[in-house]
């Protein structure tokens, strides 16, 4: 996708006030194509106007964020999904990044901040916030004394270990990448690779964690 | 307990300067029971002492055998006393002696049975060959299945699982036992062996007809009663999350109007809002105030509440909170207090927290414009006492490192005595 084109977004969210709040806050940074209210009519929306990247609210009448993705993603593989949530359940966060978004944004990020997450999404690249940064380090410790199955998708690396703990240290991507004397893409590809093992792993242990760990 | 009201004789209750009516209810006493507590809660209803109402009954008993009769009676109507009328020292007393009206029912029991024996005796139902053995052990078995169920009552109110759901059915099945033996052998001394089970045949078909005919109208009945017990519950959630939103929501909402010149003001009002409906919503039940997690975050409510400004927190992993990581935690208070005050304009303060290889790391970071640790004065207390020498004096350590570009970041590090399970 070049630079200059904005990304094509459709915002999906219940109440029709944040999704106003939403588009106003991105302004010219995106291109809103479409709006949502529930699961249906996202499903519709999502498969009509073929957008870049989804707004997704966790929590919908009708059923929730993890099953639009379900049901759009076989379709439109390019359309990639942006969890934006009041939320800070560990279970709806781990829920809709396994069903396959891309990032996880609480709805009290400002705009440039948002505009930003839409941006990297729709250029393939994952999006954690701080807490769910937090998330992930706590559900993959201890791993050395639970079984682990697949070496290469249950474990974090070293480097993916520091790159996620800046960023739930609320460090950005590139004071990140400044802080370990590394590129802002490396730091992309350390947190892409988190988001896949995230997505992948068979822990039983994450799902169980999710559960048991019902909030901040 | 001192504070429990007294019932005073002509049913009202003194607690001082207003009296209470209240309506005395006979209850049967679960404390003090050697067979099923009708005597001793009798003997409390009427005030006189137990072993006078027991006295009474053996006396009914052997003229003409009202005394079982009526004991069964009590039995069968009276409820047992629930735990919380019981008051504290019932519960006390049950705890400190669980044993105590474990020893003697068997006795009870017996003299229970012996005196529906004589009752039937008297009647001229017992059967001929002197003294109705067969009687006696069918009143056991009555009088065992009813203090299952006494007990299962009980279970219920004291929420213990103590009852034990084997121990329970083992005395079904003995109750069981002794009420179809005692049957049986009633039947048996008026005949053969076949006349018996003829007996038990028929008894067992009118017990399958009346089960057909009535069935569907007690499983109906059943199942009224629990979609009304369900509704209740149901109405009761409605209720509190009512009252819930009365108390916070609508009276935040109210505040923010009334605020609504002063933005800084409405944002404080709304976060704190949110965290008290969150921490309603999402707190586990019975977590540990005295760890790691749950202080952290009070100390960054607190701080949030005090100036206004949001504090983010993340903690990895839990620990307790013993001495040296209380001060630590004191010294990240600082740390917030600073941030807030000093860079509170410039966005959200981050505030992370992990437990990791016998040590605990907090970072507390802002925006702000930064400052040089080296120009701050050497008598100002802020970061240099409370937050950098408060750790070191609990064996652990502190950078602050800043920037005007970064903004500032305290790390403060401190060991902890027993690495919780990190696993959170």
């Amino acid at each position: 996708m070049s630079i200059e084109q904005p990304p094509r977004v459709v915002i999906v969210d219940d109440h029709r006030m944040f999704r106003t709040g939403v588009r106003a806050e991105l302004g010219d940074a995106v291109e809103v194509v479409g709006e949502a209210a529930d699961v249906e009519q996202a499903v519709n929306v999502v498969l009509a106007t073929r957008p870049d990247v989804v707004l997704l609210d966790v929590h919908l009448p009708g059923g929730n964020g993890a099953e639009v993705i379900r049901r759009c993603a076989p379709e439109q593989p390019d359309t990639r999904f942006l969890a934006l949530s009041v939320s800070d359940a560990a279970e709806d966060v781990i829920g809709v990044i396994r069903a396959g978004a891309r990032g996880y944004v609480t709805k009290s990020i400002t705009g440039p901040e948002l505009a930003a997450a839409v941006r990297r999404v729709a250029d393939g690249d994952a999006v954690f916030s701080p807490r769910l940064a937090g998330f992930v380090l706590d559900a993959f410790s201890g791993v050395a004394d639970a079984p682990v199955v697949d070496e290469e998708l249950d474990r974090l690396s070293q480097r993916e270990r520091e790159v996620l703990r800046l960023i739930a240290r609320g460090y950005a991507y590139k004071e990140v990448a400044k802080e370990l004397f590394i590129s802002v893409k490396t730091v992309e590809t350390h947190v892409s690779a988190v988001l896949r093992k995230l997505q992948l792993s068979n822990r039983h242990e994450l799902t169980r964690w999710a559960a048991d760990r019902r909030l901040i | 307990m001192p504070l429990r009201p007294r019932v005073r004789d002509d049913g009202r209750v003194s607690t001082g300067t207003a009296p209470l009516r209240t309506i005395r209810t006979l209850y049967r006493s679960d404390r003090h029971r050697v067979v099923a507590g009708v005597a001793h809660g009798l003997a409390e209803h009427l005030g006189v002492a137990p072993w006078l109402v027991m006295a009474a009954f053996v006396v009914l008993t052997f003229s003409g055998g009202a005394g079982v009769v009526a004991y069964g009676a009590f039995w069968a109507l009276v409820p047992l006393r629930p735990d919380d009328l019981d008051g504290a020292d019932g519960a006390q007393a049950a705890a400190a002696a669980p044993g105590e009206h474990r020893s003697v029912p068997l006795l009870g029991l017996a003299a229970l049975a012996i005196g529906l024996a004589l009752l039937l005796q008297q009647l001229g139902l017992a059967p001929p060959g002197g003294f109705a053995v067969p009687i006696v052990v069918l009143g056991l078995g009555v009088a065992v299945l009813w203090r299952v169920a006494d007990d299962a009552q009980r279970s219920r109110w004291r929420a213990t699982a103590t009852a034990g759901g084997g121990r329970a059915w083992l005395r079904v099945l003995l109750g069981l036992t002794l009420v179809v033996t005692g049957a049986v052998a009633v039947v048996d001394t008026g005949g053969g062996a076949q006349v018996a089970v003829q007996a038990v045949a028929a008894a067992l078909l009118v017990l399958a007809g009346v089960a057909l005919v009535a069935g569907p109208w007690v499983a109906h009945i059943v199942g009224e009663l629990r979609d009304e017990r369900r509704e209740r519950i149901r109405s009761q959630e409605r209720a509190e999350l009512a009252a819930h939103v009365h108390d916070s929501v609508l009276q935040t909402l109210t505040l923010i109007q009334r605020n609504a010149a002063d933005p800084r003001a409405v944002v404080r009002l709304a976060r704190t809002e949110e965290r008290t409906l969150r921490r309603w919503l999402y707190a586990p039940t019975g977590e540990d105030p005295t760890t790691l997690r749950p202080a952290l975050e009070r100390f960054a409510a607190e701080v949030e509440e005090s100036h206004g400004v949001p504090i983010e927190v993340v903690v990895v992993g839990d620990a307790p909170v013993d001495e040296r990581l209380g001060a630590c935690l004191s010294a990240a208070r600082e740390a917030m207090v600073n941030a807030a005050k000093y860079a509170g304009e410039d966005g959200p303060v981050a505030v992370y927290a992990e437990v990791a290889d016998g040590q605990v790391e907090i970072f507390v970071r802002d925006r702000g414009p930064g400052f040089d640790l080296a120009s701050v004065p050497s008598d100002r207390l802020g970061v240099r006492q409370s937050v950098i020498g408060r750790t070191e004096r609990a064996g652990g350590r502190a950078e602050v490192r800043s920037s005007a570009e970064s903004g500032t970041e305290v790390r403060l590090r401190v060991p902890v005595a027993a690495p919780d399970g990190s696993a959170g």
